[in-house]
């Protein structure tokens, strides 16, 4: 199925979806409105034909000059088919906010993460957005273009050997949040 | 005649006997971060056989070590944890800061690299290069070996 395709089986499938064809040299990509995203994803999982059921990365792009100015490009896979397809969002504003799809897959959890600790893209409904990459007590959001690159700032050296038994009770509730899903 | 009884005996000073020791049997920890680790590998495997200059075998265990030889880009966040394995090895200790990144950065001038490993820990040894060959390493480690010899054996008050 080509993009087009996918765009007319979705717009049936989605009434009100904001989601058109994009113009890629490798895979067949969408893009898709924020606010329709999560049911466009349900659709793309869920059709037998469609068959989405894998997510493979989520990958934030700044494009700064450019309203709006942030991407964030889905990679899916549909194992039985085979194919893939990639859905593009965008967002704009200093503190840009698009919903999350933890709930439609799960392996959303670490790599919405990422995006929001380099880009600042937050995910509303994510059960954990913590930072992934960059130390806990970073300020900002690296990858931004703006971000000052070559900022020489104090190094921490130390770092608690322990934690006290409150703070390892909530690590362990927060974790079987997760992976209950159900946060 | 007699025979002449040879006693076989060297005189030298306890603190030279100590710090000659010291300096033979030098134990590397492991701490590879980057390309450099490949280099370190190389030096301490058969081909540049690290293990003629009396520095043999490294170390998983930071209790077990005596030098850190830190190969590689240091991030800010791996930071608190090179502190705190320099931390756990016992008193004497020393610290070579292998090629350039681990030295002063190296190409990495950005927000996520350490600009030089002195800033984390204290070092004896810089060796330059990107990576550095393991002759070079091999040199680094000869010339930490002079500087062992040169120190006093019961004074350590480091930084």
């Amino acid at each position: 199925m080509d993009s087009h395709a996918i765009v007319a089986r979705l717009e049936t499938l989605v009434p009100g979806a904001r989601a058109e064809a994009v113009a890629a040299i490798d895979q067949p990509t969408v893009l898709v409105g924020a606010e329709s995203l999560i049911a466009v994803c349900t659709a793309l999982r869920d059709q037998p034909d469609l068959g989405f059921t894998a997510l493979v990365d989520i990958v934030g792009v700044d494009m700064m000059p450019r309203v709006p100015r942030f991407d964030v490009n889905y990679s899916l896979v549909a194992t039985g088919i085979p194919a893939r397809l990639r859905v593009k969002v965008q967002v704009d504003g200093e503190t840009p906010r698009i919903p999350s799809v933890v709930g439609v897959w799960l392996a959303a959890g670490f790599l919405e993460r990422e995006v929001w600790d380099l880009l600042g893209v937050t995910f509303d409904g994510h059960p954990d957005l913590r930072r992934l990459l960059t130390p806990d007590d970073w300020t900002g959001h690296p990858l931004r273009k703006d971000y000052p690159v070559q900022i020489d700032s104090p190094v921490a050296v130390h770092a608690p050997l322990q934690m006290t038994e409150e703070q390892f009770r909530a690590n362990i509730q927060a974790d079987r949040h997760v992976r209950k899903g159900d946060a | 005649m007699s025979p002449m009884i040879e006693i076989p005996v060297l005189t030298t000073t306890v603190e030279k006997m100590a710090q000659w020791a010291r300096r033979s049997s030098v134990w590397p920890v492991t701490f590879g971060l980057a390309c450099c680790a490949i280099e370190m590998m190389s030096m301490g495997a058969s081909r540049y056989d690290l293990a003629r200059f009396g520095a043999e075998v490294f170390r998983a265990s930071p209790r077990q070590a005596d030098l850190m030889i830190v190969a590689g880009r240091l991030s800010r966040k791996m930071a608190p944890a090179l502190r705190r394995i320099y931390d756990q090895m016992p008193e004497p200790k020393w610290v070579i800061s292998m090629g350039a990144c681990a030295s002063c950065g190296g190409v990495f001038d950005n927000y996520a690299i350490v600009q030089g490993v002195d800033k984390v820990v204290p070092v004896d040894v810089f060796v330059p290069g990107c990576p550095p060959r393991p002759e070079a390493l091999l040199y680094g480690i000869i010339s930490l070996q002079r500087k062992i010899d040169q120190q006093r054996a019961f004074e350590y008050s480091r930084g």
